[in-house]
């Protein structure tokens, strides 16, 4: 049985395409067959943070319209086994994606055995958003600790709940996940960030990781290189633990404390 | 961070807790609106009413005015017909 997975947020620059490149990698290391799709027609980036964008040749749009066919536009991963990409149309126009071509896509994608298909999203709740999410089993909400992002989060939330193919069809409702992105311990411990605990208080959606600020995610998308590969670092643990809470696994929340600092380092400006 | 640095960190107002009291306001008030989604048959029954006030006496699209209030207990739906004004000699003999 294969799972469409959503992730998606409302507002942009949360880190939907870290995540998504991040999930699915991780999702392939754990042995499941996995298809990450890219949603955003017109601009397309999870070529780039996943490292394929010079192998591109066909997407989704010529897949849906007839014109390749899904094995051709299939990018097989190199460096992780299990792992595919589809990307999206850099040209065409945004009503290329419909509801009937991308059920078809899904399906077709089941039929090739696909463990995961994660939906990677585009901001805003338009046509593509909605989309990604119309056919989704679970939905992953990536929210920044920052007010916008969480009201977004929110009303993402409300989408879900009410205009996805689950909620039409009067299913179990889409499983929901929270992955809280670019958390910085320190500035929680000054008063500066909404914790942890707040945005669970206001959003009451199950918590599936906190990823920290973190150099590396910009280091990994200069590369080209999915910053779950990348197992020293922080980030890369960080979304490590939430791809095991994914598959069932419990693991504590790591990275949301501050490291505490010796009374002789707070003097003497040793950070 | 130095000596007053720490002083001045423990007196400055948690923006934070802000943030947090105006989320908890604001997405209280948007879900309560959120949850009264317009009904689905609204607008087929928008049309169905227009077209018998239409029988008796023509008015124009925008002479109807369609509203659904939400209350606490109920749902309020109000129908306003501003009707030609006499001597228009709008009134159908058909």
């Amino acid at each position: 049985m294969s799972k469409v997975l959503v992730v998606t947020s409302g507002k942009g620059g949360v880190g939907k395409t870290t995540t998504s490149a991040a999930i699915s990698s991780g999702l392939a290391m754990a042995g499941k067959k996995t298809v990450v799709i890219d949603f955003d027609v017109g601009l397309r980036n999870l070529d780039l943070i996943m490292g394929v964008e010079r192998r591109v040749v066909y997407d989704i749009v010529n897949v849906i319209q007839g014109e390749a066919g899904l094995n051709q536009a299939l990018i097989r991963h190199k460096e992780v086994d299990n792992l595919y990409v589809l990307p999206a149309s850099q040209t065409k126009d945004k009503d290329a994606l419909t509801e009937e071509g991308v059920g078809k896509v899904l399906n077709d994608l089941r039929e090739e055995g696909f463990d995961y298909i994660v939906c990677d999203s585009p901001a805003g709740i338009e046509r593509g958003a909605q989309l990604a999410m119309y056919y989704a089993d679970e939905a992953i909400v990536v929210s920044n600790p920052e007010i916008s992002s969480v009201r977004d989060s929110d009303r993402m939330l409300g989408i879900l709940a009410s205009k996805s193919r689950r909620a039409k069809d009067g299913e179990t409702a889409i499983k929901e996940h929270l992955l809280i992105t670019r958390y910085a311990p320190d500035r929680v411990g000054t008063g500066e960030m909404l914790s942890v605990e707040d945005m669970l208080e206001i959003l009451a959606v199950p918590l599936l990781g906190v990823i920290p600020e973190s150099n590396a995610v910009l280091q990994a998308s200069n590369a080209g290189r999915p910053v779950i590969l990348d197992e020293n670092t922080d980030a890369g643990q960080a979304y490590h633990d939430a791809v095991g809470r994914l598959l069932g696994e419990e693991r504590p929340m790591r990275f949301i404390e501050t490291e505490k600092k010796s009374l002789f380092g707070r003097l003497f400006g040793r950070s | 961070m130095g000596l007053l640095d720490i002083f001045r960190n423990r007196s400055q107002d948690p923006s934070a807790k802000m943030a947090k009291e105006r989320l908890q306001i604001l997405i209280a008030h948007e879900r309560a609106q959120g949850q009264h989604i317009t009904p689905h048959y609204l607008p087929e029954m928008q049309k169905e009413i227009l077209e018998v006030i239409r029988k008796y006496v023509h008015v124009e699209d925008d002479a109807v005015k369609f509203e659904v209030e939400h209350n606490e207990q109920f749902e309020l739906f109000e129908l306003n017909i501003t009707l030609p004004e006499k001597g228009e000699g709008n009134e159908r003999s058909d």
